[in-house]
């Protein structure tokens, strides 16, 4: 009876990041345009949009290999995992034992492997441009999320996810450290997910486009997958970001279901907050020259390296 | 309580730290001075919880004086100065900010490697505190070094002020006179500084600091 309801907690976790991450893009997109006092479409339209698109054809290049064709399923299973070993609404879960911080930071590693490999697979000019431009930021933006593991870790004594959330519940503490490693994961958040000092996820400028550059060939239900892992990638941020940072609500795996209930409720609000302080950052600043991305995840990697330093000051361990 | 109190003394000093990494970061002039001011609210809230955690009434006479000058009087006058120069632009960096970011880094790693060893007798608090405000002063030192406009070295000159007045406020027991006096002649040098920088400009038109080198006779 215990298994049946852990299994049915996981698998309500795994269908909850799928559905919830296309309505969170969208509400990002709508509380934007809000901003800019524009109507902005329905929450529900990246739904809709990705519905559409599993019901087209898809179009190939000629030159296109297997690699091209089964790179959507990889990087759209790997993300999904990813997305749903991140605690949500409740710690402990059935397969939370695999849920290691740095298992899913090498999921994410090499999903994004394969969009760069996807990208040069047709020999366009633009999916070389962006799969180069991704291996440049990749590897500023992966020691810092490195350093930033690390410094979690230190300070809760183990790299599972779970527990460092249940330890955070636990002991509600202020750090320097753990500050400092918040504002890098932001950083790194805002990088990764191609959002817009970095990069611009409504355009298609050829001068700046990282993301789009790689998926450009893309039709179909390939797009749909694709899109559909980008959406799931920013929501498993913000759930990060959450459970480590912030875990109130957060409820244990033998609570019951009504403690669930309640970080069900807890991690919706958390989420819209996440959007909405997302829609409201994008709008209030400019998008970055490419070539001062370097400095801006060096900032992330500088801080998380100072938040691992801090980690052996702040009250000696 | 008791580690609360520690962890929220941290906290304003990790944040102090953290400022003084966006000073070295920030390219702009008027975000230099933006983010200055930040730095001098940080340590007068800093100051002033250590007035709470040592129960001294007379630090939280150190923190309205950090908070009237260096938050109010320094930062208006500087816009001021920048304004009478004619400088808005972009601050010029001696090589790149990632460069200068890493040895920040180096100067941290060096200053807690220093410190933590060599005060270990001291109350964890005030030691920590003073390891932090060397790697405060350090990059204030750095960010002297590594820029060539005059104003953004004041800038750096100023943090590096606001380092010591941590350490001061950490160590128990410091005379308020000798905090007085140090705030004032902090003051005083400001001011001197500020006329240097007109005689500079009139003289080459800039307050590009490596012109001096040129009247110096010495290279470029």
């Amino acid at each position: 009876m215990t298994l049946l309801f852990n299994l049915m907690a996981q698998s309500l976790q795994m269908l909850l990041v799928l559905a919830l991450a296309p309505l969170l893009i969208g509400f990002v997109r709508k509380l934007k345009a809000r901003l800019l006092r524009r109507k902005g479409p329905p929450i529900i339209q990246p739904w809709l949009d990705l519905i559409r698109l599993l019901r087209k054809e898809v179009v190939l290049a000629e030159n296109a290999s297997w690699l091209y064709r089964s790179a959507p399923y990889m990087i759209f299973a790997m993300i999904w995992v990813a997305a749903s070993l991140v605690p949500t609404f409740a710690t402990g879960l059935t397969f939370s034992w695999s849920a290691d911080l740095i298992a899913i930071i090498a999921l994410l590693g090499s999903a994004r492997f394969f969009l760069a490999l996807a990208g040069m697979d047709i020999g366009t000019s633009f999916g070389g441009i962006g799969s180069s431009r991704e291996a440049m930021f990749g590897s500023l933006a992966e020691p810092a999320t490195i350093m930033i593991v690390f410094t979690v870790s230190f300070v809760a004594g183990t790299t599972q996810l779970s527990e460092i959330a249940a330890y955070m519940v636990a002991n509600m503490e202020l750090r320097a450290s753990v500050g400092m490693a918040l504002v890098a994961l932001l950083i790194v958040a805002i990088a990764e997910n191609g959002r817009i000092p970095v990069d611009n996820p409504a355009t298609h400028l050829e001068l700046t486009m990282v993301h789009e550059a790689m998926v450009l060939e893309y039709s179909g239900r390939y797009l749909a997958l694709i899109e559909l892992a980008s959406a799931l990638k920013l929501l498993l941020y913000i759930s990060l970001i959450a459970c480590v940072f912030f875990p109130v609500g957060l409820a244990s795996h033998d609570a019951g279901a009504e403690a669930m209930m309640i970080g069900l409720c807890a991690y919706v609000l958390k989420l819209a907050i996440g959007g909405g302080a997302l829609a409201l950052f994008e709008t209030t600043t400019a998008k970055m020259r490419i070539f001062r991305v370097p400095d801006f995840l060096g900032a992330g990697l500088m801080l998380g390296l100072l938040a691992t330093l801090l980690v052996f000051v702040t009250r000696s361990l | 309580m008791e580690l609360l109190t520690i962890d929220i003394a941290h906290v304003l000093a990790g944040a102090l730290l953290l400022t003084s990494f966006m000073l070295l970061y920030q390219d702009r002039m008027s975000g230099l001075i933006n983010i200055y001011t930040l730095h001098a609210v940080i340590l007068s809230l800093s100051v002033a919880w250590q007035a709470y955690y040592q129960d001294a009434p007379h630090l939280y006479f150190t923190a309205c004086i950090a908070a009237i000058f260096k938050a109010l009087i320094i930062p208006f006058s500087l816009r001021r100065i920048m304004k009478r120069l004619g400088i808005h632009r972009t601050v010029e960096v001696v090589g790149g900010v990632g460069i200068t970011m890493l040895i920040g880094i180096f100067l941290v790693a060096l200053s807690l490697v220093v410190m933590l060893p060599a005060t270990a007798s001291a109350d964890p608090l005030s030691r920590e505190d003073i390891a932090f405000a060397l790697a405060i002063v350090l990059l204030g030192l750095l960010m002297m070094v590594t820029r060539r406009n005059a104003v953004s070295q004041i800038i750096g000159f100023m943090s590096l002020e606001n380092g010591l007045v941590l350490a001061a406020a950490g160590a128990n027991g410091m005379p308020l006179v000798v905090e007085i006096s140090v705030a004032f002649s902090i003051l005083i040098a400001f001011i001197v500084i500020g006329i240097f920088l007109f005689r500079i400009r009139e003289r080459f038109d800039n307050v590009d600091l490596s012109e001096l080198d040129r009247v110096r006779g010495g290279r470029s």
